[in-house]
């Protein structure tokens, strides 16, 4: 492990400081991605500065009926809280899906989201990986593809050596459920605070696989609020993974139905970042949720899906695989309702 | 034939007398072993799969404070023995596979050594790397023998002219895949230098073979060593001879005399240096008449080696003697790669050869249209087929028998059962291990105090020996086992061998029960503080004259997910004929274990080999998964109450293994029952399954 500085600050606004001051500094909430990463080499920072206890551990109310999760709410907090299991039990679903108990116990609000992609090649400090080490190549592309992405890649079988390519997936559960209900993620950072729709939180790679996130250096989640929704919605999420506890998702499926309305969909491990199926929803749009709709929808949403070949098989079997998950998760939703 | 031991304490349903020591923590394992002002050591791995370190620019690490020692192949001290590569740490500036050693940081601390090891800058000269294993790979070759001493091929009558002639055939190709050991506690050591002598606190599955391996390579009086290791945290064979990491370990050790040093290897390290599984394909052929009498088995077995050191996986061996048949052949041919070398990992052989021939048993019963347990016992042989000796106890059809019975197999339909979102299927195989006994081992019985104490250097690697010797001991002596301690895992104790080969208890109880009455024999019933005696494992009583064997039947329910192909085994149970049970815990522990490994082997463990750059791709444990807690549903081991009276003195065969053998292929035959889909590569994952899915 690189030695680095560790840093307390009184407040978030010193906090803030401290980090947009040096340039290779990070923040640190619960740790379990970060430390993981500091002990591998994944992450070298000079800098540590320790947020834990500097922002709001609560889940609060909002006066527009939503709800705020303070960003060191732990995850297994916020799966227990009840407004979060009565109003929003995607969120909860989602979290419980996610890691062990252990580790929801320490992961926060704030820091989910910001976890790293698990690719095999990205916690290897031995193999090339543009994320970790920009311009160094893709070591995914071709390898271990099981887990990447078949959407929102450039190529069906990008150029391993070009500094832009990444076929890496976000592995956050939580993510997934906070992307299909529209959150809202507040920020301070140097130039004050912002509001940014959850779902241009995270990012394509595009031209610069290294960064997960629009977030600007030294800015910081402080919160995450949870826009309300009409009475009776219904919201669920399914997580298909190669054993039943501890293991990231093959593909998972978080859908928000509001009573007469228009489901909305998102889709984890299958792109860099949690995936609005936002054609999908489009073609769904005042339309009656069969097998048959919403297949079709979702044939639709993955027409440009890429299949990354590679050990084992690679990973075309996600894309049917997503599609049956879907029609699976929106048929009981849909049954749950009418029953 | 033996009379074997009354059993008082044998069979007793005794604790763990380890147990709460281990559930307060306070049970010693290798790398927490309380020494003073210990060094830290941290290996730097090669990163290339073939060629040469042409430079290791080691200047700046030297110079920082609290760096010690940096060791590499320009400066390490010439061993004594270089002749298993394996061993021959540091020795060369050759690099056979990716992760090799390729030098060693110690330091104050931990971090400062990791830090210091990942920061060293090397200069190879690399050349293109050969790891990918193929059936059409131009390398292939017989070994001298396989595993154990097996002949590597064998035949009898003619396979080809029974298959062309039989009335039902199934010829078809299986995988196995590389799977690594994994257990809990990481190859640790604590190692010091002292005076010419050298200490070892090794977590190992036997301190004797440890320290000959260590002398060995550095040539060393065995008198001068002493290897210690009370308790392991699980091993599966990885332990079960040093890997280099002892050899570099000590190395630190005789470079910083006088101060103790720590290696513990990192999960991630462990996919390179530890050994692992090698992956198998296995061409299959059965032959049978229209009633399921077998006229032909044959296994050709495709399988890797390093290639610096040869590992020939005896995986056709139990093709050889499960089932009965005129024409049998089978073969062994190994691929020399350039990959980590393969090692010893739970029940060797059997586990991957009882995959191939019991989904094709299988598959002839479904081209019969045969209930599968009873195509077994159609094919029951009457002595061993292999070398035509009668079974020292075969209970395989009472196994099967009960097993079925115990599981509701008669309920089994046809296959394509759907109960809510799920698929339901039942599948069986049959379990096989054979019963060992080691050459060597010595046992010493002391009175002290009121009291016996056997002592051996047996290794208990979470097995149970520290509970079950005493058991054998107090009915040797006709004690009350309250009346009887033990003390194993030091070199200091008398000779014991390995813990492998499921023979621990096998030998080192044989040790005992000699010494026992050695000691009854010197001493009478009264003895006086202090006499003690010592008995030899008695190799002239072996008995060689019959084939012995444990068997067993698994039976196992999947349900696949009929949208997304998620499997689930919520069902799975196993009845073992394995001799005479000498702690029902400890032993169900055991068999529930293996089988519980055995589902890991199915639905989960693979370690995918990246053969572009020569490593496991996905090596730590949140990407090589072991079936956790949330797989496992109802598991259940039973076993009949089997009598042998030529295996040894206690009865007993051996269970540590059986339980992994067969369970893979239970439960690929229950996911073929469910949906229909055979699958021929383990592991059974939904992306095999999902396009047979409607």
């Amino acid at each position: 492990m690189k030695p680095f500085a560790y840093a307390r600050p009184a407040d978030v606004a010193e906090a803030v400081r401290d980090v947009a001051a040096e340039p290779n500094a990070v923040f640190l909430a619960g740790g379990t991605n970060l430390v993981d990463h500091l002990k591998l080499g994944v992450a070298r920072p000079d800098l540590v500065v320790d947020v834990r206890t500097l922002t709001s551990a609560d889940v609060s109310d909002l006066p527009d009926g939503g709800l705020r999760l303070g960003a060191a709410s732990t995850n297994s907090e916020v799966a227990a809280d009840r407004r979060v299991r009565e109003r929003y039990p995607v969120l909860a679903q989602a979290l419980l899906a996610g890691a062990t108990g252990q580790l929801r116990n320490t992961a926060t609000t704030g820091g989910n989201p910001l976890q790293r992609t698990r690719c095999v090649y990205f916690a290897d400090v031995t193999t090339p990986c543009n994320k970790r080490e920009p311009g160094s190549g893709c070591s995914a592309v071709g390898g271990y593809t099981r887990y990447h992405a078949v959407l929102g890649t450039t190529a069906a079988l990008p150029d391993p050596t070009a500094p832009e390519t990444c076929i890496a997936t976000h592995p956050s559960d939580m993510a997934v459920a906070l992307a299909a209900l529209d959150a809202q993620v507040q920020v301070l950072g140097p130039a004050g605070e912002r509001t940014i729709p959850f779902t241009e939180l995270h990012r394509l790679p595009g031209d610069d696989p290294s960064r997960d996130t629009v977030l600007e250096h030294g800015e910081l989640i402080t919160a995450i609020d949870l826009p309300p929704l009409p009475a009776g919605t219904r919201s669920a999420y399914r997580k298909v993974r190669d054993r039943a506890s501890y293991a990231y998702a093959l593909v998972s499926v978080a859908a928000v139905l509001p009573p007469g309305g228009d489901v909305r969909i998102a889709l984890g491990s299958v792109a860099h970042r949690p995936w609005r199926a936002t054609r999908a929803e489009e073609l769904l749009r005042g339309a009656e949720l069969t097998d048959h709709s919403v297949r079709a929808a979702m044939d639709a949403e993955l027409a440009g899906a890429q299949p990354q070949p590679g050990l084992g098989g690679g990973n075309g079997f996600k894309i049917p695989l997503v599609n049956r998950t879907v029609v699976a998760t929106l048929r009981a939703l849909t049954s749950e309702a009418s029953a | 034939m033996t009379d074997l031991l009354t059993p008082r304490a044998i069979g007793q349903s005794l604790v763990r007398r380890d147990g709460v020591d281990k559930v307060r923590g306070t049970a010693t394992y290798a790398f927490e072993t309380d020494v003073e002002h210990p060094a830290y050591c941290h290996p730097v791995q090669a990163t290339i799969a073939l060629g040469r370190v042409t430079a290791m620019d080691t200047a700046a690490a030297e110079a920082l404070d609290g760096v010690l020692a940096v060791l590499t192949p320009f400066n390490a001290e010439r061993l004594a023995s270089t002749e298993d590569a394996e061993y021959a740490v540091l020795q060369s500036t050759e690099v056979a596979f990716r992760g090799q050693l390729i030098g060693l940081v110690v330091a104050e601390t931990s971090e400062l050594a990791r830090e210091v090891a990942d920061g060293i800058t090397v200069t190879y000269a690399e050349q293109p790397h050969d790891s990918e294993l193929r059936t059409d790979h131009p390398g292939l070759y017989a070994p001298e023998q396989v595993n154990a001493g097996h002949p590597t091929d064998t035949a009898e009558g003619d396979v080809d002219a029974a298959m062309a002639a039989a009335e039902v055939t199934v010829d078809h190709t299986y995988e196995t895949q590389m799977l690594h050991n994994n257990p809990i506690e990481p190859h640790a050591t604590t190692a010091l230098w002292e005076d010419g002598s050298l200490t070892l606190w090794d977590s190992t599955q036997g301190v004797h073979p440890d320290r000959a391996a260590v002398c060995e390579v550095f040539g060393l009086d065995e008198e001068r060593v002493r290897v210690v290791c009370p308790y392991v945290g699980g091993g599966f064979g990885s332990k079960g001879n040093p890997h280099a990491n002892v050899m570099l370990v000590t190395m630190a050790a005789r470079a910083l005399p006088g101060r103790p040093v720590k290696l513990a290897l990192t999960r991630q390290q462990m996919f390179f240096l530890t050994g692992y599984r090698t992956p198998t394909i296995q061409r299959m052929q059965l032959g049978a008449d229209r009633r399921g009498r077998l006229s032909a088995i044959a296994i050709d077995v495709v399988e890797q080696t390093s290639k610096i050191k040869e590992f020939a996986e005896q995986t056709g061996v139990p093709a050889r003697m499960m089932y009965a048949s005129p024409n049998r052949r089978t073969t062994h041919r190994l691929a020399p790669l350039d990959v980590p070398i393969p090692s010893w990992m739970r029940a060797p052989g059997e586990c991957p050869g009882m995959f191939g021939p019991e989904v094709a048993m299988d598959e002839l019963a479904e081209a019969l249209g045969m209930d599968p347990v009873q195509l077994r016992i159609a094919n029951e042989p009457d002595v061993d087929p292999d070398t035509g000796k009668p079974w020292s106890s075969r209970h395989l059809v009472e196994c099967l028998r009960e097993g079925a019975q115990r599981f509701g197999w008669d309920s089994r339909g046809p296959g394509r059962r759907r109960e809510g979102d799920w698929l339901v299927g039942h599948g069986m195989a049959s379990s096989v291990y054979p019963t060992m006994r080691q050459a060597t081992s010595t046992a010493s019985i002391r009175f002290s105090g009121g009291r016996y104490v056997a002592e051996i250097g047996a290794a208990d690697l979470g097995t149970g020996a520290w509970t079950v010797l005493p058991q054998i001991a107090a009915d040797a002596l006709g004690v009350d086992v309250a009346d009887v301690d033990v003390a194993i895992g030091d070199t200091r104790y008398p000779t014991a061998s390995v813990a492998g080969g499921s023979s621990g208890t096998n030998t080192w109880g044989s040790a005992i029960v000699q010494a026992a009455r050695e000691f009854r024999g010197k001493y009478g019933t009264d003895p006086q503080d202090g006499d003690e005696a010592s008995g030899d494992v008695d190799q002239a009583a072996m008995d060689d004259a019959h084939a012995a064997y444990a068997f067993g039947a698994q039976f196992a329910e999947a349900r696949v997910n009929a949208d997304t192909g998620e499997i689930r085994v919520p069902r799975l149970i196993g009845v073992f004929a394995a001799g005479r049970i000498i702690n029902p815990r400890t032993a169900r522990s055991q068999l529930i274990g293996g089988m519980t490994m055995g589902l890991s082997m199915a639905l989960h463990e693979d370690s995918v080999f990246d053969t572009r750059i020569g490593q496991v791709a996905n090596h730590d444990l949140a990407d090589y998964h072991i079936t956790v807690n949330a797989d496992v549903g109802e598991i259940e081991a039973h076993w009949l109450d089997e009598h042998d009276p030529y295996v040894n003195v206690m009865g007993a065969k051996g269970i540590g293994e059986i339980g992994i053998t067969g369970t893979a292929a239970a439960v690929v035959n229950a996911v073929h029952h469910a949906t229909g889909v055979r699958v021929r590569s383990l592991p059974v994952t939904l992306d095999k399954v999902l396009a047979g899915l409607d």
